[in-house]
């Protein structure tokens, strides 16, 4: 058997980010290069090769930023809130650090789906903003990554800010199905979805395969920035530790 | 040209792709300059910490 000296249990608790160091290091160069490939060929189908809507003229080719940004603002909070429970239940060291790598990254998509959202609307509907339901929850969206962020930084003992910002993201959970729904539960100016009706999308493929690209595009962007972001928060812990251990040297 | 001019709503397509690139470029931007501002002082301590203990064991050998 084997006697676990407190020294040991330390290096325990370092063996799973040192081997997401190793594991981010060989996947690195292929996130950012899918990212940057499928991003420039879904810009280039989108803004150039594929025709004019029908309806809306050249204006809804901001569909292809707008459209994949708000579903990372949803996928992004969703992997918050997951990683926040696993760091909860079974305190896994790396949960914690992907929920407050994540939310940055999150609000960004948010923000910019919100932006494009209103240089959409303007010409389409008349108005930049309107207080409707699916604008409202999206912004309520943006002020729970913000809110979940400002959290986390309120304390210095980093194990009760991500407590206290994780319970945050989980009850905003709650968000996300009123984001998803509000444009078939209230009257809005809103279009309901155009891709996820699998049986009949409302989209022609040819629009289709440039939003799918831009869609890989940004997951492919999360990762690569999620990477860096954790590497430089693994990065702070050690130098934390370091300190420690020298002071009291 | 169309392109360009994107039937008319050039003043709606383009500011939305460019604050779009604009927010993304600099998030990982800044990113990967406080990886690298981390990475810095995390091995400057680690140095540190390597001098300490060469030291304290030349004094251990010498005693």
């Amino acid at each position: 058997m084997v006697k676990r000296t407190k020294k040991r249990a330390g290096w325990h608790f370092l063996a799973n980010p040192a081997r997401f160091m190793r594991f981010s290091r060989v996947i690195f160069p292929w996130v950012a290069g899918l990212s940057v490939l499928t991003i420039v060929a879904g810009l280039v189908l989108g803004l150039g090769v594929v025709p004019p809507d029908y309806q809306q003229g050249d204006a809804y080719r901001i569909m292809f930023v707008h459209v994949p940004s708000a579903w990372m603002g949803l996928f992004i909070y969703g992997v918050m809130a997951v990683s926040s429970a696993v760091g909860f239940i079974w305190r896994h060291p790396l949960a914690d650090l992907v929920a407050k790598s994540s939310a940055p990254i999150g609000a960004c998509f948010t923000f910019i789906c919100l932006f494009t959202g209103s240089l959409w609307g303007e010409p389409m509907w008349g108005t930049w903003w309107v207080w409707d339901a699916r604008l409202t929850s999206m912004l309520v969206l943006l002020f729970l990554y913000l809110g979940y962020i400002a959290l986390h930084a309120a304390y210095q003992d980093p194990t009760k800010g991500a407590r206290a910002a994780g319970i945050l993201a989980l009850v905003g959970v709650i968000n996300l199905p009123i984001v998803k729904y509000s444009v078939n539960w209230w009257n809005t100016l809103h279009q309901p979805a155009t891709i996820s009706k699998i049986d009949a999308p409302s989209i022609d493929p040819t629009m289709a395969a440039p939003l799918m690209l831009m869609i890989v595009g940004f997951m492919a962007y999360y990762a690569t920035v999620l990477i860096i972001r954790l590497r430089a928060e693994i990065a702070s812990r050690r130098i934390r530790n370091l300190r420690l251990a020298q002071v009291g040297a | 040209m169309s392109f360009f001019s994107m039937g008319g709503y050039a003043a709606y397509v383009w500011p939305s792709f460019g604050a779009a690139a604009a927010v993304l470029f600099a998030l990982f931007y800044f990113s990967r300059r406080t990886l690298k501002a981390r990475e810095a002082e995390m091995r400057a301590l680690e140095a540190r910490r390597d001098e300490l203990q060469a030291t304290a064991e030349s004094q251990g050998n010498s005693q």
